[in-house]
């Protein structure tokens, strides 16, 4: 017999559940119990760069949009530099780049506020269009789903994305640009997110 | 450096898969395509941090972060304790460990449960602390009971804490559930049953830790977290992402 490797196995994932906010929201469960909660200041006071706002939805295979969807989002600075030491360079006193969301009970609608991340560097070579990378569980959603959305205002950077340019069906990589609009003075971008049949966005094994 | 070091590969063969129909919210709410396997950028290997000024020291203490002064929720006592270790058995450390879970007769502290089991007013669910140097981590807390929920008509969950867990980037996130040991219920839970590996669902199981136990005080379950493990040919010097 040859020698057993000792490599641990990844503990399985569940599902988050329905009451996933009581662990990672509880204001939305309905108390207050903790001195402040987590994933509402992304960016911190300090952030340079363009101040943003991305809003959508979550939407399953029947078209419904999902209501105890929970997403968290990670980004780098408008410089490209991600908070973690190896994240590219410094970022600014109170940038954490992390970001924790949940769709409103009634209708879905999910968003947040933020500044327009940089690029970053490719794997090898190369650079990465800006980009958001999401991360979404919910109640029937059995492992977490790792998704990006890039910004309708940087086609040149798109087309030169080396992670975009990995999806082999071209009409599949409009799924993760968000289009950019306005709202109160504020640029919106809008990123529905399809889990299933028409326009599936598209999901990243990571 | 051109590239960065890379975490292992996910063995999706061990993981559920998105579509499990038995779980019959998963039907509607799993993607039809193919993922797209995406190697490693800085945008993968990175990931959010966290310190003590993010949390505050009692937020493990589930017996007291929401009861009334001198009241105490009602249910067996227990401490739920274990390392978050990598896939090459290294510890963790300093990373969040978030829980949430329903109160001792099977009752969520949530808006939306509207099991006719009563709210404990001494008990809100929920807690989080960091590791240690080691990786190590303890909650206090009450078990929590099973409950019914709509899938089959007579479907229960076995008893079970959610744990939501951070790691050192972001191809580490996992939120899982703990079991505990014996439950007769585990090998009938749709959700459970979505693992395609026995060993797996073990590893979800807590095991009684009678060393653990604080004599006349509370029990003891022993629960450890697997995270993926790291390539570490490019950054062997430095511990911090490892």
């Amino acid at each position: 017999m040859p020698q057993e490797l000792a490599y641990l196995k990844e503990s399985a994932s569940q599902t988050a559940g329905p009451y996933v906010h009581i662990g990672l929201a509880p204001g939305a469960a309905g108390f207050d119990i903790y001195r402040q909660e987590l994933g509402h200041d992304i960016t911190g006071r300090n952030a340079k760069g363009e101040r943003i706002r991305v809003e959508g939805r979550v939407i399953d295979g029947m078209g419904a949009p999902i209501k105890d969807v929970l997403l968290e989002v990670w980004q780098a600075n408008a410089e490209g530099h991600y908070a973690h030491p190896e994240g590219g360079g410094d970022v600014e006193d109170g940038f954490r780049g992390w970001g924790r969301v949940i769709s409103d009970f009634e209708t879905g609608e999910w968003s947040f506020e933020t500044v327009k991340p940089g690029t970053t560097k490719g794997r090898n070579v190369g650079t990465q269009a800006p980009h958001l990378n999401f991360w979404i569980v919910a109640r029937g959603i059995n492992i977490g789903l790792n998704t990006r959305m890039y910004f309708g205002d940087e086609a040149q950077a798109n087309t030169a994305d080396p992670v975009l340019n990995l999806i082999e069906w071209k009409h599949r990589r409009a799924t993760l640009i968000a289009e950019r609009s306005e709202t109160d003075g504020l640029p919106t971008y809008r990123f529905d997110i399809q889990l299933q049949g028409e326009n599936e966005t598209v999901f990243f094994d990571v | 450096m051109t590239q960065p070091g890379e975490f292992y590969q996910r063995d999706r063969s061990i993981q559920p898969a998105a579509f499990t129909p038995n779980y019959k919210t998963s039907v509607a709410r799993s993607p039809r395509y193919s993922m797209i396997s995406l190697q490693n950028s800085v945008s993968e290997i990175t990931g959010p941090r966290f310190g003590h000024n993010d949390i505050d020291a009692g937020d493990n203490d589930l017996l007291t972060n929401y009861a009334k002064a001198d009241e105490s929720p009602i249910g067996e006592r227990i401490v739920l304790h274990g390392r978050v270790l990598d896939a090459n058995a290294r510890p963790v450390p300093n990373t969040l460990v978030e829980i949430w879970q329903a109160n001792a007769g099977g009752r969520y502290r949530h808006k939306k449960d509207t099991y006719l089991a009563p709210i404990d007013p001494n008990f809100g669910g929920c807690g989080r602390t960091l590791t240690d140097v080691n990786g190590y981590f303890f909650f206090r807390t009450v078990k929590p009971g099973a409950y019914p929920w709509r899938n089959m008509v007579n479907n229960w969950r076995p008893a079970h804490i959610h744990v939501s867990v951070f790691g050192s980037g972001i191809v580490q996130r996992l939120i899982t559930q703990c079991y505990f040991e014996g439950d007769p219920l585990i090998p009938i839970c749709p959700i459970v049953q979505t693992i395609p590996d026995t060993g797996a669902i073990e590893q979800l199981t807590a095991k009684l830790d009678l060393n653990a136990t604080v004599p006349l005080d509370s029990i003891a379950y022993k629960f450890d977290i697997v995270l993926r493990g790291r390539r570490s040919t490019l950054f062997e010097n430095r511990l911090e992402g490892n």
